[in-house]
């Protein structure tokens, strides 16, 4: 597609690899098939058809969005079904990393909105400030009810809601050091998984033993910055890479490292972009692509190696969810649903599985119509397989579809990995059952 | 841009404010546009090499709402352009500075599945695929298969009579479709056909049928279901020219055989689909032909087996069946992304699409490659080979100066080629914008004020998607028709006979 960019803006690298993106859409609209928002809204400017359009008019003009296009920008997911789906390989992501940055940068946004936004950013990435407002949610939660469901309110409600999700002990650093070593890795320890859910890189740190895969700690390592990126606090986000990949550099060059281990994939598609978010800084490029390269989701990493022979095969209906982030951030794939059936499991296919459920980050936060449509729409094709256990591999989409009505309990897929081949039965199975 | 659009008219223009706050109060403020930054989304449809903003966009959710919009715009001389999808190649939903997009995009529901009669009713905007999609678990498809199909919409098919590749066997959407729901332009609501073969009375669901949105606005369509064959495998075969590739599909329609699908691919829309999907098409080879073949299993062994030894006494250098579904369906998943996939080869490309008799591909073939040379643009050919259609995709480079003006000049060469031949204009993508100038190389002056005087039935003001199709302009009263409405005649300042 035409631009009109001037040489001296394709100066700036960011607005470079903003105009290459849109050069390379050719307005075919096979994107708006797949986008959430568009098969929610049916208008163009709520497909990434459309907020390319969009993007591209502000970036050329150097405008100052109005309250209209930020609207529309801020409705898209970032769920990357549009990259799954684009023929022609417009990278979407970072075209809409960069506006969301622009937007940032230039755009006022009411107050309201504003301290929504910081007090999220200042929250969620902390654990310990996370687990804090957790528990003073909590507290508060019983007056979820009465807040009227309406404008700022309904996404306070969305937060209150979510500390009511069950929370785990406080975990203790993962060291396990099993006989055989097979493989070195690390794990991104991350901010609200461990808080929300500990028992899932627990549940992977003993599979991994029983595998002969060593966890190593990587002290000095928090958020990986996605949740600040996708809300366009460029600055904070590069912050975060950076003492990450400080953290992880220290192990590689001290015993080396054979993979970053994700569990939350979510995260994963930042880490994997790490290269690409730092390429710009002499003193990270290299060692932020090293990092990106040994990025792996878990999942990919059960995969490479053979599953510990499966002891209880449960043979339980399981509806798998494919995040967004996993599905489409990072192409896997086949990989969860191979390991599943492996492990005994009887595995349901979804219907529309290409959509996102809602959760994407603090959207369901941010955007809590929107979020919620499409949980129940998750929920209801869920539901129509009558699954025993819905699995999938992101903490996000973990706590959104247990919001409601839930068709099953929801849980990681390697805790059912783990169960089948040794360890204890889910925390949420069994607090369901 | 070069393309010529009538004159928007000032009157509308100055009015913009107003004709808004009318089609807010229609829509009762849910779905209407009408802030220029966000206009910029529907400046064009998927031909992207002429843009304009349109007045206004309205985003209906029933038929009473579209016949309301239409009354209320026919009533301030509003013109008004329907929009499906916004998939289309020939600028069939290009807007008009004084024109509403009318999109169809909210009415997404499929609102019947009827087995027992073999069709599903389903809003105009439901997408070909989601038909097909909607009866899948009951062992039903819907035929035509444009390669858009995840995305085009059911109502911008019917208003283009969209072919695909599976067009061959089981005709285009004409074909196809049994009933519609209409409004007009001045808010009446038709139906014409409905679950059965044929209606009583005139034939004019067959107009209805590539109309290209200037009869009026469909609402609602009736379209057969088949069920799915018991078997169908794909042969993948290379050639060392497109040539021989030609020959061999003229080789296979004359051997009487009629695969359900046969598609033809260059190297140079090979390599775009393979990098695109990774199917394992060979790139060392000129020429791609999928030949498809469905049925009983023998019929399909039957079939491929002739298919594969005229292949062979054609000198095809890769044969490969399909030996799963999932496989089958790779084979035409990268086909059918063939388009957008070129995107990565090129920044921008203008996909023709003309249709030639069989025989005359080799010919046709060989003029093109000239062409090429004297523009000085790639050319990229995908070809619907078993219906002579041909996808020739012109590439260039829309931010250098001059190369969208020598890729229109080239692709007005290529199609007065086809007609030169013996062809038409266009196979299934429709005239719009993109062939609008080139319809006196086909039709005379006579033929088109015939077709017009059919518009001129439906919409004797103009105000469908004018300036689309007919390369002139007339009004209804210069072709000798007197249409009188609520007791006036139009255009009384015009002299009569």
């Amino acid at each position: 597609m035409q631009t009109r960019f001037s040489a001296e803006q394709l100066r700036d690298p960011h607005l470079a690899a903003s105009e290459k993106a849109i050069r390379t859409c050719v307005h075919c609209g096979f994107c708006n098939a797949t986008c959430p928002t568009y098969a929610l809204l049916g208008d163009e400017l709520d497909g990434p058809r459309g907020r390319i359009m969009l993007m591209k008019d502000m970036l050329e003009n150097q405008r100052t969005p109005s309250a209209e296009t930020v609207k529309h920008i801020d409705r898209c997911l970032s769920c990357l079904s549009c990259k799954t789906t684009c023929p022609s390989g417009v990278d979407y992501m970072h075209l809409v990393d960069h506006s969301r940055a622009w937007i940032e940068q230039r755009y006022e946004r009411p107050w309201i909105d504003r301290m929504l936004r910081g007090l999220l950013a200042g929250l969620l990435p902390y654990p310990r400030r996370f687990r804090f407002a957790l528990a003073m949610g909590r507290l508060f939660s019983p007056l979820v009810g009465l807040l009227p469901n309406i404008g700022f309110l309904k996404s306070l409600r969305a937060m209150l809601e979510l500390s009511r999700a069950p929370t785990g002990a406080v975990r203790e650093g993962i060291i396990a050091a099993p006989t055989v070593r097979k493989a070195r890795v690390a794990f991104l320890e991350g901010c609200a998984e461990p808080v929300l859910q500990p028992n899932i890189q627990q549940a992977a740190t003993r599979l991994f033993a029983r595998m002969g895969i060593e966890v190593v700690p990587a002290p000095g390592q928090g958020c990986c910055g996605a949740l600040v990126h996708h809300l366009g606090k460029e600055a904070r986000s590069l912050a975060f890479a950076r003492a990450n990949v400080d953290a992880w550099s220290r192990v590689i060059d001290d015993g080396g490292l054979d993979a970053i281990v994700i569990t939350a994939s979510g995260c994963g598609t930042s880490l994997k972009d790490y290269g690409f978010m730092l390429r710009n800084e002499p003193a990270y490029a290299a060692r932020a692509a090293k990092v990106s390269t040994l990025a792996r989701d878990v999942s990919e990493v059960l995969a490479a190696h053979e599953l510990p022979a499966v002891t209880n095969p449960s043979g339980l209906i399981v509806a798998y969810h494919a995040a967004c982030s996993l599905q489409h951030g990072q192409g896997v794939r086949e990989a969860p649903r191979r390991l599943l059936t492996e492990a005994g499991f009887q595995l349901r296919d979804i219907a529309e599985s290409h959509l996102c459920c809602g959760s994407a980050g603090v959207y369901n936060i941010l955007q809590p119509d929107l979020a919620e449509a499409l949980r129940e729409r998750k929920q209801n094709a869920l539901a129509a397989v009558a699954p025993q256990v819905v699995a999938t591999g992101n903490i996000g989409c973990l706590t959104q579809l247990s919001r409601g009505k839930a068709p099953a309990p929801v849980v990681h897929t390697v805790e059912l990995l783990d169960w089948a081949t040794g360890g204890p039965e889910p925390e949420g199975l069994s607090r369901r059952t | 841009m070069s393309l010529r659009m009538p004159a928007p008219d000032p009157a509308v223009l100055s009015a913009r404010a107003e004709v808004i706050k009318g089609l807010r109060r229609i829509l009762e403020n849910d779905g209407v546009i009408g802030d220029d930054e966000s206009l910029i989304a529907y400046e064009s449809d998927g031909l992207t090499a002429y843009r304009q903003l349109p007045l206004a966009v309205a985003l209906p959710r029933t038929t009473q709402q579209v016949a309301q919009i239409l009354r209320f715009c026919r009533e301030r001389g509003v013109k008004v352009v329907a929009r499906g999808a916004g998939t289309s190649l020939s600028g069939g939903a290009l807007p008009l500075a004084d024109g509403v997009i009318l999109g169809l995009s909210r009415f997404n529901r499929v609102l019947d599945i009827d087995l027992e009669n073999r069709v599903v009713v389903a809003q105009p905007g439901v997408t070909n695929l989601g038909i097909t999609e909607a009866v899948k678990k009951h062992g039903f498809y819907y035929a035509p298969d444009p390669s858009s199909q995840i995305a085009c919409s059911i109502g911008g098919n019917v208003a283009e009579n969209s072919g695909g590749v599976h067009c061959l066997k089981y005709g285009l959407t004409t074909n196809n479709v049994l009933g519609v729901e209409l409004v007009t332009m001045d808010g009446e609501i038709l139906r014409l056909g409905g679950k059965t073969l044929d209606a009583p009375g005139y034939d004019l669901l067959g107009i209805i049928n590539g109309s290209e949105g200037m009869l009026g606005v469909i609402t609602e369509v009736t379209v057969r279901i088949l069920p799915r064959p018991q078997h169908a495998r794909a042969a993948l075969l290379g050639f060392p020219s497109v040539e021989a590739a030609g020959q061999c599909v003229a080789d296979i329609i004359g051997g009487g055989i009629v695969p359900a699908g046969m598609e033809m691919m260059d190297r140079l829309a090979t390599l775009a689909a393979e990098e695109f999907l990774h199917v394992g098409y060979p790139l060392d080879v000129e020429a791609v032909l999928i030949v498809e073949a469905d049925g009983i299993d023998a019929e399909c062994d039957h079939v491929l087996a002739l298919v594969n030894d005229i292949a062979t006494k054609n000198g095809a250098v890769f044969s490969r069946l399909s030996n799963s579904e999932d496989e089958r369906l790779r084979f035409w998943a990268g086909r059918k992304s063939a388009f957008p996939a070129v995107g990565r080869l090129s920044p921008d490309y203008y996909c023709m699409d003309g249709t030639i008799p069989r025989g005359r591909l080799a010919h046709v073939l060989q003029r093109m490659n000239e062409m090429s040379e004297r523009y000085g643009l790639r050319v990229a050919n995908v070809f619907h080979a078993g219906d002579g259609n041909l996808h020739p995709l012109i590439l260039y480079n829309a931010n250098e100066p001059g190369q969208l003006e020598r890729a229109e000049a080239f692709g007005a060469e290529i199609l007065r080629l086809c007609v030169e031949v013996g062809g038409v204009l266009t196979g299934e993508h429709g005239v719009g914008v993109e062939k609008r100038d080139l319809m006196p190389e086909m039709f005379s002056e006579i033929d088109l004020a015939q077709q017009m005087r059919v518009k001129c039935a439906f919409d004797p003001e103009g105000l469908l998607n004018p300036g689309k199709v007919f390369p002139q302009l007339h009004r209804c009263a210069e072709l000798g028709r007197v249409h009188v409405h609520a007791g006036r005649v139009a255009h009384p300042e015009l002299p009569r006979f």
